[in-house]
């Protein structure tokens, strides 16, 4: 059984996903923010947990790119925005709280079960760090699914990209350019749907997507 | 063996009287934290005197039950506060101390009351009995299933084996346990109607729970349940305590020092979750009776994901 490095590592990743559980659980705007936040914080100490394990000195630029841009340059613009487009301070959902916690655990189970099946016979870091980032990615995309605000939208996919950052300090031998360029790939997205964001305010009047369905021809 | 015996004594009249002085320090700290006086710690233990003096009123269709039901109530929390093992694991009937029994005897205890206090009809008594049986069905099943996964840890249902399991160095970092720590806090605090939940301390109608349930009685029976829900404080604070922070409890092997030393490391233990549980109380605002389900979910979500991450290191 490996030792304390093991479990500091599960810890980590572990309370990744517990974050972005509370994600899920969140119904203010804000608070919602502030635990992308602390999400991307768990990210980079777990990216960095990796680096020291590894002995890569390159995971730790990863780590700092995740800390710097994911949890301080990207949740205060978001929260500029919400302020300057006065967007509603609470998160509106599809469907209840509670349905989307089960089918986050269903999901989060099911690609626990699926990644450990898959991966048997690889270090078991990568094992572990590879089951809890599909869990986080599919948890991004469930909540990109029930959310209805395009700014929780946002933060959905936001949190999907760190799974996939997760995913890629567990595999030994990433090459630091794919991170980079990964990590400003996410910039731009950012802000070209911040562009997005204030057009969509300016033509529909909110950013609650499914006014944008009165507005498609083939509707009703 | 005798000294097994007398040590399960020695429990069952401690947590008799360190029950009410547990209500006290909360209700104490809560007053100091808002800027009162307070009353002194042994208010508690008066108030209960003072209601064993008075005499009982009856609602004239009370059936047997309404008189039966209190003293089934504290006996039934008073065993189970008895089994948790708070300063010695090594208590005579510590092979009976079996998670799952005492999450029974627990519910069979609120059942009594549930039905006690729709016994003589009142609107409020049925109201109280009604959300008092939905947060249970929604505390008691993340109560087991954080049985479970401390179990799957542990090996063990029995609680002598968990907090000596836990207490020994092989345990290691684990998520889990972190996990079922707030999952079994949120269950603590819904069951003991503290205030996220219910208030503890009101007799506002339309928020309140547990008080509504035994707004019917008076008197000695009073007491009896008063005693009872200190009692179950009592209760989940031991059982936090000695799973998650077992350090000091006596062994079934240790001598009458180490037991004594154990006794005072417990007393200290309640005094500090008494004051946590005071500042937790005084810094979150009461819930919407809607929003306790989200909030109990909670839990049960913890322990669910607690028992998944379980199954990851195991199988890794």
């Amino acid at each position: 059984m490996p030792g304390i490095a093991f479990d500091t590592a599960h810890l980590l990743s572990g309370g990744l996903l517990l974050v972005s559980f509370m994600m899920i659980y969140q119904d203010r705007m804000f608070s919602l923010l502030r635990i992308f936040a602390l999400h991307a914080v768990v990210l980079s100490l777990s990216v960095a947990w990796q680096a020291y394990i590894q002995g890569a000195p390159h995971l730790y630029v990863t780590a700092a790119i995740a800390l710097i841009f994911k949890a301080i340059i990207i949740p205060s613009a978001l929260r500029r925005i919400v302020v300057q487009l006065g967007i509603h301070r609470e998160v509106e959902t599809v469907v209840g709280i509670g349905v989307t916690m089960l089918a986050g655990i269903g999901l989060s189970a099911l690609s626990i079960v699926l990644m450990l099946d898959v991966t048997q016979g690889a270090d078991p870091y990568a094992r572990e760090d590879l089951a809890f980032a599909l869990s986080v990615v599919l948890l991004g995309l469930l909540m990109m699914v029930t959310r209805r605000n395009a700014v929780s939208q946002i933060v959905g996919f936001m949190s999907l990209e760190n799974g996939m950052i997760l995913a890629a300090a567990g595999a030994k031998g990433m090459p630091l350019v794919v991170e980079i360029s990964v990590a400003f790939s996410v910039m731009v997205a950012f802000i070209v749907i911040g562009v997005f964001l204030f057009r969509i305010r300016e033509r529909f009047d909110s950013v609650d997507v499914s006014v944008m369905d009165q507005h498609r021809g083939d509707q009703r | 063996m005798i000294l097994q015996l007398f040590v399960q004594g020695i429990q069952m009249l401690l947590v008799v009287a360190l029950a009410p002085l547990l209500v006290g320090i909360v209700r104490r700290v809560k007053a100091r934290l808002t800027r009162h006086r307070g009353a002194p710690l042994i208010q508690p233990y008066r108030d209960i005197l003072r209601l064993m003096r008075k005499e009982v009123v009856l609602a004239e269709n009370a059936s047997w039950l309404f008189r039966v039901t209190p003293y089934m109530v504290f006996a039934g929390t008073w065993v189970a506060a008895a089994l948790v093992p708070t300063f010695s694991t090594g208590l005579q009937f510590s092979w009976t101390a079996d998670l799952i029994a005492i999450v029974a005897l627990l519910g069979s205890a609120r059942f009594f009351l549930a039905l006690a206090g729709m016994d003589v009809g009142t609107s409020f008594g049925g109201i109280g009995s009604s959300r008092e049986m939905m947060i249970a069905t929604l505390a008691e099943p993340a109560m087991l299933l954080t049985v479970f996964s401390l179990a799957l840890v542990a090996g063990s249902t029995q609680l002598s084996h968990v907090s000596a399991y836990l207490a020994s160095p092989e345990v290691g970092l684990r998520v889990t346990l972190g996990m079922g720590l707030i999952a079994l806090v949120i269950v603590a605090l819904a069951e003991n109607a503290r205030i996220p939940v219910d208030n503890p301390s009101t007799h506002l109608e339309l928020t309140m729970v547990h008080e509504a349930m035994v707004l019917e009685y008076s008197g000695r029976h009073l007491a009896m349940i008063e005693l009872a829900s200190a009692l179950k404080l009592l209760l989940y604070v031991s059982l936090i305590g000695c799973i998650f922070f077992p350090w000091g409890i006596a062994q079934p092997g240790d001598g009458l020092a180490r037991h004594g030393l154990a006794l005072l490391l417990y007393v200290a233990k309640l005094a500090v979750a008494g004051t946590l549980l005071a500042l937790f109380e005084t810094s979150i605002a009461k819930m919407r009776v809607f929003r306790v389900p989200n909030f109990i979910g909670t839990a049960l979500m913890l322990a669910l994901l607690g028992a998944l991450l379980l199954f990851v290191t195991r199988s890794v």
